[in-house]
């Protein structure tokens, strides 16, 4: 009965291995050039420490808005993909449906241009 | 492997839905694909498409079809309401595009817009199953929320947006609420399945769950219908919003909530009649009275129909306190009757308004009957129709709501609706004393009535007078329509 998780087992040591093998040799072999910047901890991209009322721009909001909304597209594939043989023809012309739909949001979003950062 | 049974599918009751969609879907392909600052054809094409789906609509009359396992229906009460709903969209696209152009808000995702809250609107009448409601509602509200706050330059219109998005959602919260309670209560999502296991299990305002149901649900609805005390948003976001839209807003969305709420309350709370009755009755004479005191003092032509908006739901509330056939009937006949009078004096008020939203006092109004005659006529028209006097659509469907009324016994409802109706008098008069009595400040120069503009000025004067003239063409339509109900 266990026996059926070994390969889990194996999973997670080659992982940690992977993990500590590559570390180890990347801070042994690797070259190092040390700034401020670079060693300030790590935070997104952000100013580690700062105001938090920082304003950004209105840009990443409509990125995040289309984001959720072409992510839930994905949401919904993968039930069907269970399901696929299941439903059929029916399931797939539904589905065919159901992105078409979505790619006229695409075609719109793209020719209006909320996809340029410029 | 076993195959999953799909269903049998009609797609019959929600062709038009079909078609308005694809249709919206393709205008909005058609604006990023055709550079032309002029959006002119958009509003021909989607005015064809509203009346090539009205006359669809209009042919499935007198069948009956269920389909979606029961959770949409093709009726006679789904056609008249659909019907409505697509003379207020093709109405309001007509008067679109002249006042978009001046107001440089000339943005084709209008139109596109405008099909899609007729979709939501469309599965509000039809559905029969609280999830297709709720989902027709939203697809409804959420356009109108983009509608509302389409003039993105205009600070007022942008307030519009987001107040009517705030509360809104908050009044959707409401709505689904009382749906779960609904839900829990029964079991069930299905309007006839709640009706039989309300009835079989006896369930009255005995059974609380059941009762907070109806009551949470009624709310949502109270929101969208603008019923006091659920009315503070209206009197700014119909100020605030583009003219046309405010138009559109004050007849159709106030007609597909009228549409849900008489399905909901009439085949699956009939066990709690009594207790919505005595209720509506209170909401009613609120409604009314609050809506045509606050009128009285309001300057804005838009804020005055604003406010008479809210009156006029409270009208058709009395006809759904009494819940008679003659009331249920009278609600239907209403809100046609409305649509015509109420999106043919927003015409009226586009013409004399002046770009930035200006012009639009009373006192603006001035001498018009002596400048353009006959838009002072056509607006006299509809002030008298909204005022409820003879023989226009409006006094023969208050007749038959306040009958219903009395049929039903609330003899008072129908007395506290007549004064109401006598004291909205002064502001409609208001506006005629401005056109007619005064002399004109200015000299109109500006007021150009484009083709479209006259054909919906035409069509609403026509309808108006119609209605109120030969009633019984159109009132056998509606008594047909709650037949099934």
């Amino acid at each position: 009965m266990l026996g059926a998780y070994l390969p889990i087992l194996l999973l997670v040591i080659v992982a940690i291995a992977f993990g500590l093998v590559s570390l180890t040799f990347s801070s042994l072999i690797g070259p190092k050039k040390k700034s401020a910047l670079k060693l300030s901890p790590y935070e997104s991209g952000c100013e580690p420490v700062g105001t938090a009322r920082d304003r950004f721009s209105i840009k990443f909001y409509l990125i995040a808005m289309l984001f959720i909304l072409f992510d839930i597209e994905a949401v919904f594939l993968y039930p069907w993909a269970i399901l696929y043989k299941k439903l059929g023809v029916f399931g797939l012309v539904e589905m065919g449906l159901f992105i078409v739909i979505l790619f006229v949001g695409y075609i719109y979003v793209w020719k209006k241009g909320a996809l340029e950062w410029e | 492997m076993d195959m999953i049974t799909i269903p049998a599918v009609n797609l019959t009751p929600i062709l038009p839905e079909i078609i308005l969609s694809v249709l919206a879907m393709a205008l909005l392909l058609i604006n990023v694909f055709v550079q032309s600052s002029k959006k002119t054809y958009l509003s021909y094409i989607s005015f064809i498409g509203v009346v090539g789906t009205a006359v669809l609509v209009g042919s499935g009359w007198g069948t009956h079809i269920e389909s979606f396992s029961g959770a949409v229906v093709q009726d006679n009460f789904a056609t008249f309401f659909k019907m409505i709903f697509l003379l207020a969209a093709g109405l309001a696209i007509l008067i679109a595009d002249q006042y978009m152009e001046r107001e440089d808000c000339n943005h084709g995702e209008l139109y596109p817009l405008i099909l899609f809250t007729v979709v939501g609107m469309m599965l509000m009448a039809a559905g029969t199953d609280l999830m297709t409601i709720f989902l027709g509602l939203e697809v409804m509200s959420v356009s109108l929320y983009v509608l509302a706050g389409f003039n993105r330059a205009n600070t007022k219109s942008n307030e519009a947006g987001l107040k009517y998005f705030l509360l809104g959602a908050f009044s959707t919260g409401f709505l689904l609420y009382g749906m779960a309670l609904t839900y829990g209560a029964t079991g069930s999502t299905r309007i006839s399945v709640i009706a039989t296991q309300a009835g079989q299990m006896g369930m009255s305002s005995g059974n609380i769950l059941f009762l907070a149901g109806m009551l949470l649900i009624l709310t949502g609805f109270c929101f969208k219908i603008a019923v006091v005390p659920f009315h503070m948003w209206t009197p700014d976001v119909y100020e605030g919003a583009p003219t046309p839209m405010t138009a559109f807003m004050s007849a159709g969305p106030k007609a597909a909530g009228f549409a849900a709420a008489l399905r909901l309350l009439l085949i699956a709370f009939p066990t709690l009649q009594a207790d919505w009755s005595q209720l509506l009755w209170v909401l009613a004479v609120l409604t009314m009275t609050v809506g045509n005191i606050t009128a009285l003092r309001q300057d804005n032509i838009k804020r005055i129909l604003a406010y008479s908006s809210i009156a006029h739901a409270g009208y058709a509330l009395v006809g759904m306190a009494a819940g008679n056939s003659t009331g249920t009937a009278g609600i239907l006949f209403y809100m046609l009757s409305y649509t015509f009078m109420n999106i043919g004096a927003f015409a009226v008020i586009i013409l004399v308004g002046k770009k930035g939203e200006s012009n639009g006092n009373v006192q603006d109004f001035a001498g018009l009957g002596f400048k353009h005659p006959m838009l002072a006529v056509a607006m006299t028209i509809f002030l008298f129709s909204l005022s409820g006097m003879p023989p226009t659509a409006g006094f023969i469907g208050k007749f038959y709501l306040f009958s219903g009324a009395i049929q039903k016994g609330y003899i008072w409802l129908a007395v506290i609706g007549v004064l109401n109706s006598a004291a909205s008098v002064y502001y409609y008069l208001r506006v005629m004393v401005y056109m007619y009595m005064k002399d004109p400040t200015e000299d109109f120069a500006w007021t150009k009535v484009s083709a479209p503009i006259a054909l919906c000025l035409v069509l609403s004067v026509a309808g108006t007078m119609v209605l109120g003239i030969v009633p019984s063409i159109i009132l056998q339509y509606a008594q047909e329509a709650i037949k099934l109900i």
